[in-house]
């Protein structure tokens, strides 16, 4: 049945996507928090902070763009979530079909749909100020790491898509993560932190992140923050893929 | 293959547990090809997890069956090449029409002109004029008859109702119970689940009752109702049920036959 691999996982990609055109409210909801953190930054506390000598919408839009991935996989879990509810989940399991295309058709979904987020994200940046003189090259690899990071998060989503038992519990997982760049030198340089917060902030996966892409578009030598960056983004998605994996085994066995 | 099981189903032996609830401790039948079977049974009594384990959904501890000649746990990709599951819950898309969803399914089994199996089965359920409107805007009936509709999509030879008619109006029931006469009279096996004493008798070739994960009974009606004490002669005024005043009053044009009439009140507001 692995021969229709491919076929299946189109189709029901598609199927997902058009619930993402249908109710393009998931877009707006999924990006209006990281453009109001954006907005409430830049223009509220932006002047007291001054990060450097760079525009401050420069210094802070990774971070921002960080977010927007992280409030747009909570409705990757609340879809998986609702196919499992509706049982159209066991529908698609109960068929002649490649089972696993149920998940990537999800994973795919969840993909597109924050690339749009974050594209909308960069163009309000664009209109409030945000400039870069980065090459093609530079933005390929920012896609390139926002990507890996989006998958990671998407693959954590699956977990508790799969194994939540209310829709609340399906969604409410993403808020640590959103939270996250908020400690780390997403908005602020972590020199200015007290000693165990700074240590924190230091060594959490969002600041290194935060520093390539940063550096990407800045145009530095990114340095060995990009393999730093690379490796928690590929470290978090084996591990998540794994339960996710183990999980999903469970529920189709 | 080249010689055909005379049974569409065979179960034997089959035990289940969650945790410390043993569901199934020994489960046998079989269904004929082209039957309509049901397993009747109160709720807990194990129906779902029969369906579930013989829609290759579950793993049974022990037993075995098989579906169309097929094991469920050696042979699961052939199982499911041969079935379709009707879940106790509509299985639909919301979001998408009911033609889309038809349309999905066809694809997801790899069969050409999707889109003219799909106007064939929406005109088969009297659902042509909702066919480009959103599930979500579909009465309890629509839905189910979609559900159904679904399961249809590629001719299945086995079809597993699970409590096809929970939740459903008196009205929308008789529709369902006119779907599965008519999947039978195609020649489509089915197993379905209820504990409506009723719907058994209206639709059912052979019942069997589930009770605390064993058959206790297995028979057609009429071998059933022989069970019982002789029937005794009583001359009883014969008082319109429920469902017969229920039906004089809302009209129903269900019971003529050919199904073709939408009656899905609440729809039209």
């Amino acid at each position: 049945m692995t021969k229709h691999f491919f076929a299946d996982t189109a189709y029901l990609t598609g199927r997902s996507l058009r619930h993402i055109t249908r109710s393009v409210d998931t877009i707006i909801t999924t990006t209006i928090m990281p453009i109001a953190f954006m907005l409430l930054f830049v223009y509220v506390f932006g002047g007291a902070i001054k990060p450097g000598s760079h525009s401050y919408v420069n210094y802070l839009l990774p971070g921002i763009l960080l977010i927007t991935i992280a409030s747009g996989i909570s409705y990757t879990a609340f879809r998986l979530f609702l196919d499992l509810q509706s049982g159209i989940f066991e529908r698609f399991q109960s068929m002649p079909i490649a089972r696993s295309s149920v998940l990537w058709a999800h994973v795919l979904t969840s993909l597109v749909a924050n690339l749009i987020s974050l594209v909308v994200v960069v163009l309000v940046a664009l209109l409030i100020g945000f400039r870069s003189g980065a090459g093609a090259l530079s933005w390929l690899a920012v896609a390139g790491i926002l990507i890996v990071f989006t998958l990671a998060l998407t693959w954590i989503a699956v977990i508790p898509g799969l194994s939540a038992k209310s829709v609340d519990g399906a969604s409410a997982f993403s808020y640590p993560l959103i939270f996250l760049p908020l400690v780390s030198s997403a908005f602020v340089p972590t020199d200015t932190m007290p000693g165990p917060v700074r240590a924190f902030a230091e060594y959490q996966p969002v600041t290194s992140i935060v520093n390539t892409i940063r550096d990407l578009y800045t145009q530095q030598p990114a340095g060995t923050d990009i393999w730093i960056a690379l490796a928690w983004c590929v470290g978090i998605l084996i591990v998540a893929y794994g339960f996710a994996m183990v999980i999903y085994r469970r529920k189709i066995s | 293959m080249a010689t055909q099981p005379v049974q569409a189903i065979h179960v034997q032996g089959l035990e289940k547990s969650y945790k410390k609830v043993q569901a199934l401790r020994g489960v046998d039948f079989d269904v004929e090809r082209g039957s309509i079977f049901a397993l009747l049974g109160s709720n807990g009594a194990g129906k779902t997890t029969v369906v579930r384990i013989l829609s290759t959904l579950l793993k049974s501890d022990a037993g075995r069956a098989s579906v169309n000649g097929f094991d469920v746990a050696t042979q699961s990709a052939d199982v499911r090449g041969s079935i379709s599951l009707t879940g106790q819950f509509a299985a639909v898309d919301e979001i998408l029409s009911g033609r889309e969803n038809l349309v999905l399914i066809a694809h997801l089994r790899h069969l050409t002109d999707p889109g003219t199996i799909a106007d064939d089965l929406l005109d088969r359920f009297s659902l042509t004029d909702a066919a480009a409107r959103r599930v979500s805007t579909y009465s309890g009936g629509m839905r189910r008859r979609l559900d159904i509709a679904m399961s249809l999509v590629g001719n299945p030879q086995v079809i597993f109702l699970d409590e096809p008619t929970t939740g459903l109006d008196p009205e929308a029931r008789i529709e369902v119970w006119q779907a599965v006469k008519k999947l039978a009279a195609h020649g489509t096996t089915v197993l379905l689940t209820t504990h409506y004493l009723d719907e058994a008798e209206q639709l059912a070739d052979r019942i069997a009752i589930l009770r605390g994960g064993r058959i206790v009974v297995n028979g057609t009606l009429l071998e059933l109702k022989q069970m019982l004490p002789p029937a005794k002669v009583e001359y009883v005024e014969k008082q319109p049920t429920l469902e017969d005043v229920f039906l004089a009053i809302v009209g129903n044009d269900h019971q003529d036959g050919d199904g073709g009439h939408d009656h899905n009140a609440g729809t039209n507001e």
